[in-house]
């Protein structure tokens, strides 16, 4: 049982607003990393769909750039238990992104630079839930919160939005990514705390 | 080889961690990486620990030697980046 | 397992950097280069853990020294050196590490390689010599930013030019003191060939500090013909929140 320090409270700010279960708000934007940021030019980068065998949809900087974005508000939760509120970005839905692909398959591997995975349900992007971002709060996304590009699906925890993004795998049956292989939960709702894989 | 960024640290800095489940220092502990063959002191592991897990990569290849987990009162220890943990055997 | 230590005194090194005393009843004892992790736990359960080098020699008494530098963005670091005072109790865990540490019985020449406060466990090492009546070949290069930096300089200067037991060498990176040889800058091959012991005689060295300048300075020695395996390092850097 930890001994309480007097007059310890953390990097944890004021006002509380509504938060998940067992998050902290912060003001700070925390970076964590399970490797070294990659340095992925644009003129090499990529974004593919796959379903196992074949590419069906392929995006380089240039075609990416050239679809219709979106500019978006959302709240950020970390399975770490920090949240950040009110985060501005712009991105591409993944609804623009899926538009017209034809497809068996529920559930999608998302695939990083560097080998980072994360695995979410194909419902879970769709329908205005998911962005391939590129912009926060007015900038450019830097390398270090996972520009150029990365995946913004803020309705579950922050480990399934994955930085430095450069693809989608898709998949009839779930299989767990980095995270979810190691004792984190597989869908990772923050409101209803789901973050370990024993969580109900 | 060095990393493009030095935003890691190195296994002196988890071991704290790893001490709950090693009862001996891992520090010293030698290891080969599965990838590259390269072995090393894990003090000398590249390690980025900030995330929701401790991440220990070989210093030469940036591959993953071991990443661990805190669960509650469980651990989640993956190994499968090194052949082989080598410690000095101590008597019970 | 966590410890529980009672802080008896504390010392201001310089404007942001201190040295906090702690009393641990069952402090098993530790090694020079060893470290702690210490833990501080909020009211409301939320917990924060850094760790911290060991800054004292080994001793007898159930006593430890860390000495914390503010850093300005921390979360932990301000109120370890603002806040915490005298009576308080910290938790801690360790000591920790096994690798980059010195014992008396090392007989051989010993380099040693500071990048600000990395100089907390060679400062460890340094004073372990001494407690024990060492008399192996101690080499300090240390590196800061200005003369205010330095830590332990007092103590420092004592062993070198009063004791001549430990030869310390300064590399000053932003302003040097007046009439300074050298002009600010970082550790280079030219200063590592003039201060630190040759390669031939095999010293066993310890680099400690910031990521980039332990590899900077760990790749100087490398280059200059000491072998990787006498080269032990230890990398400091924000454990808390990045930004």
């Amino acid at each position: 049982m930890a001994i309480i320090s007097r007059g310890f409270s953390g990097r944890r700010s004021a006002e509380a607003g509504k938060l998940p279960p067992g998050q902290y708000l912060t003001a700070t934007f925390p970076v964590l990393s399970a490797g070294p940021t990659p340095h992925v030019s644009l003129d090499r980068w990529e974004f593919t769909i796959d379903d196992g065998k074949d590419v069906l949809r392929r995006w380089d900087w240039k075609s990416f750039r050239s679809l219709p974005t979106e500019t978006f508000t959302v709240d950020l939760h970390c399975v770490t238990r920090w949240s950040k509120l009110g985060t501005r970005w712009e991105g591409v839905s993944l609804d623009t992104m899926f538009a017209d692909l034809k497809t068996d398959a529920s559930y999608a591997l998302v695939r990083s630079y560097g080998d980072y995975t994360t695995n979410v349900p194909l419902k879970d992007l769709m329908n205005h839930h998911a962005w391939i971002a590129f912009r926060f709060e007015g900038e450019d996304l830097a390398p270090e919160h996972g520009g150029p590009a990365r995946l913004l699906v803020p309705h579950l925890y922050l480990w399934k939005s994955a930085k430095w993004v450069r693809g989608i795998t898709l998949m009839l049956q779930d299989r767990p990514g980095f995270w979810e292989s190691l004792g984190y939960h597989s869908y990772g709702d923050p409101w209803r705390e789901q973050r370990y894989s024993s969580d109900p | 080889m060095s990393s493009q960024n030095d935003d890691y640290l190195d296994g002196n800095a988890a071991a704290g961690e790893l001490s709950k489940i090693f009862a001996i220092d891992v520090t010293a502990a030698e290891g080969r990486c599965a990838h590259c063959g390269a072995t090393g002191r894990f003090a000398e592991a590249h390690l980025y620990m900030q995330g929701p897990g401790v991440v220990a990569r070989c210093a030469v290849c940036e591959q993953i030697l071991l990443r661990f987990v805190t669960v509650r009162q469980r651990v989640f220890l993956d190994v499968r980046g090194m052949t082989y943990f080598s410690f000095k055997a101590t008597e019970p | 397992m966590w410890r529980v230590g009672e802080v008896v005194a504390v010392r201001d090194e310089t404007a942001t950097a201190r040295t906090i005393t702690l009393e641990i009843p069952d402090w098993p004892g530790h090694v020079a280069g060893q470290h702690v992790d210490v833990r501080l736990t909020a009211s409301d359960g939320y917990s924060a853990v850094r760790s911290y080098s060991i800054a004292s020699a080994p001793n007898s008494k159930r006593r430890v020294e860390i000495t914390v530098e503010r850093l300005p963005e921390g979360e932990v670091s301000p109120y370890l050196t603002r806040e915490l005072a005298v009576g308080d109790r910290l938790e801690l865990r360790g000591p920790i590490g096994g690798w980059f540490v010195w014992r008396p019985e090392q007989t051989e020449p010993i380099q040693l390689i500071a990048g600000g406060s990395g100089i907390v466990p060679l400062m460890a090492m340094i004073r372990s010599r001494a407690a024990a009546g060492g008399t192996a070949p101690f080499r300090l290069l240390y590196s800061v930013r200005e003369p205010e930096s330095v830590w332990y300089r007092d103590e420092l200067h004592t062993l070198s030019d009063r004791d001549h037991s430990v030869s310390v060498s300064y590399a000053y990176t932003r302003a040097t003191p007046k009439g300074w040889p050298r002009p600010p800058g970082r550790i280079d091959a030219a200063l590592i060939a003039s201060t630190t012991w040759p390669s031939k005689l095999t010293p066993t060295c310890y680099v400690c500090g910031p990521t980039s300048f332990v590899e900077s300075a760990a790749g100087l020695l490398s280059a200059s013909g000491n072998s990787s395996d006498k080269i032990r390092t230890e990398r400091f850097g924000p454990t808390g929140d990045r930004r």
